[in-house]
């Protein structure tokens, strides 16, 4: 890092040129992950789903900017930050503390870390949640939850002073977002036909576009975790390469032995648990540590997907298995194979550090306590107070319709023009329902 | 003449609500019929239309999908399919779909030739 001269005010212009880019990744990552949901369900709420995740954008920035960075990042309370930044007070052309990237920056890719977790917790309940009440769970979630999560884990919250390593968001992105799924599927309840009928995915094309998308962006996500171009940056961005592939060797080995065929969407489902492993881990082991990451990660979600699908939660797109799971894989993993050498902060049992592994337990089990109890709390709030689902007759229908009023697929056919320029005003004759 | 009326064939058509199509399934092989082919159609059958809206342009969408089932059974099997049908189908709301039911000239199995009575889904004992 010090190679390199720092310009006016300790801003580093290869720093900021990488993390400029680094943010503009990460935000792909949300369009990515809306066309991989919109796959993995059925046609008739393809633009729901997709919408839900265009909707996190929306919500999560805006609030980001008015709150949530502020309780994420400004100071080092324990619990939460302060309100020194709300409303981006004071976030300028200087360099963040510790960094050699101007705070803009910096709140901008943090910015992109709060959108795309907030748009995964959407997959635990597509299909039948309201459009309304999704959104206001949105702004909530990504303040309460996601804010606070990220101040323990990043902002110098108590996980971080007391050790716990996290590099690009064991924590705050992957356990946050699914052990929040599961307490939404709790609370919102599950799909009406579910575990009756056989609920398919309508485009495994999608699926396979949307996890390499994601995996695409995932190297801003992961290489850009270390605000710079020095070694933590670069051995995290190799990383996010290393561990999906040997996820991907895993999950084919399983899929093989399981049904003697390999599947498209267990690939694409490999591919995200392997970026998740590698997230918090990705600036903190080696290499060679990254590429068993990959395969001891696969083992644990491949099998919570195949058990939850056998019980009656419907945690719709296995957000639990595919980002709590492997999140809580990748958290204890540092605890094991953490290496000095590699890292500079500090090693893991496996080298010498036992008590690097208890600081990894405690955010293992933190993590998952507070997003699925905070979760619960917002849902069960405001579901005293609003319908969170469409009836079963809407959810018969579809959410597309319903909610936004067009289609994936329309054809067109049968379909009568009302635009007013067109001169066609004059109701068209329609039988008489009586 | 009880032989002749044991062969004839009837065609049952029903059109349902694509939502309803698994329910309708079900209840089918629940009632022991055994042969059904089915289609995506779309019709209008006097529902309410769908109002949609694309970058300002606004369409009533006349027809809506449908799914259309094609059974043929012998002829004392009729009221079971249509029992099946319309129990599993029924929403209670316009747009339900209907069933037709039309005499068969024929009915014709391929790999053995049998034909009518023995080509379509029995009469069960």
């Amino acid at each position: 890092m010090g190679a390199l001269p720092l310009g006016a005010g300790g801003v580093s212009a290869g720093d900021t040129a990488w993390m400029l880019a680094a943010t503009a990744l990460v935000l792909l990552m949300t369009p990515a992950l809306g066309l991989f949901y919109a796959g993995l369900v059925r046609a008739k709420n393809t633009l729901n789903t997709f919408m839900m995740c265009v909707a996190a954008i929306a919500i999560a920035t805006v609030l980001w900017a008015v709150v949530g960075y502020s309780i994420a990042f400004d100071g080092n309370g324990s619990i939460i930050g302060g309100f020194g930044n709300a409303f981006l007070h004071d976030v300028g052309f200087a360099p963040r503390e510790g960094t050699a990237i101007p705070e803009l920056v910096f709140f901008a890719f943090q910015a992109t870390f709060c959108i795309v977790t907030t748009a995964l917790v959407s997959g635990a309940v597509v299909e039948r949640m309201r459009f309304g009440p999704f959104l206001l769970f949105a702004a909530l979630w990504s303040v309460l939850v996601y804010a606070v999560l990220a101040h323990w884990a990043f902002g110098n919250g108590w996980l971080q002073a007391h050790g716990t390593l996290d590099f690009a968001g064991g924590v705050p992105v992957e356990m946050g977002s699914g052990f929040s799924a599961l307490a939404a599927a709790l609370v919102v309840g599950a799909r009406k036909d579910y575990g009756r009928q056989a609920l398919l995915p309508h485009n495994a094309v999608y699926v396979l576009l949307g996890a390499g998308l994601l995996w695409f962006g995932w190297f801003g996500f992961n290489g850009g975790s270390g605000f710079s171009t020095g070694h933590p940056g670069v051995l995290a961005f190799t990383n996010t390469l290393l561990t999906p592939a040997c996820a991907l060797v895993v999950w084919f080995l399983l899929d093989f032995y399981r049904g003697r065929k390999i599947t498209a969407i267990g690939a694409a489902t490999a591919i995200i648990v392997g970026c998740v492993g590698i997230t918090p881990a990705a600036g903190f082991v080696s290499p060679a540590w990254a590429m068993v990451l990959g395969a001891v990660a696969a083992v644990p979600s491949y099998t919570v997907i195949v058990l939850r699908t056998r019980t009656r939660v419907d945690e719709t797109l296995d957000v639990l298995a595919a980002h709590g799971i492997a999140g809580f894989t990748g958290i204890l993993f540092i605890g094991f194979f953490a290496q000095l050498s590699w890292n500079g902060a500090s090693d893991g049992l496996f080298y010498g550090d036992a008590a690097q592994l208890g600081h990894q337990a405690i955010a293992a089990l933190a993590g998952p306590v507070y997003a699925f109890g905070a979760t619960w709390l917002i849902l069960r709030a405001m579901g005293a107070l609003m319908p969170l689902r469409a009836s079963d007759r809407d959810e018969a229908i579809g959410m597309d319709v319903l909610e936004h009023g067009e289609e994936a697929y329309a054809s067109g056919e049968g379909a009568i023009l009302l635009t007013p320029e067109a001169g066609i005003e004059e109701p068209v004759p329609v039988a008489d329902p009586g | 003449v009880r032989k002749k009326k044991g062969d004839r064939v009837k065609l049952v058509i029903g059109i349902v609500r694509p939502e309803k199509a698994n329910d309708v399934l079900e209840a089918l092989y629940r009632a022991e019929v055994r042969g059904v082919s089915m289609s995506r159609v779309q019709g209008h059958g006097g529902e309410l239309d769908r109002v949609e809206t694309y970058r300002g342009t606004t369409v009533r969408m006349g027809l809506a999908d449908k799914v259309r089932f094609e059974i043929a059974v012998s002829d004392s099997f009729v009221d079971k399919t249509v029992e099946a049908l319309s129990g599993s189908a029924r929403t209670g709301e316009v747009g339900d779909g209907k069933i037709f039911v039309v005499p068969l000239e024929r009915a014709v199995r391929i790999r053995t030739g049998e034909t009518d009575h023995g080509a379509v889904t029995p009469v069960a004992g």
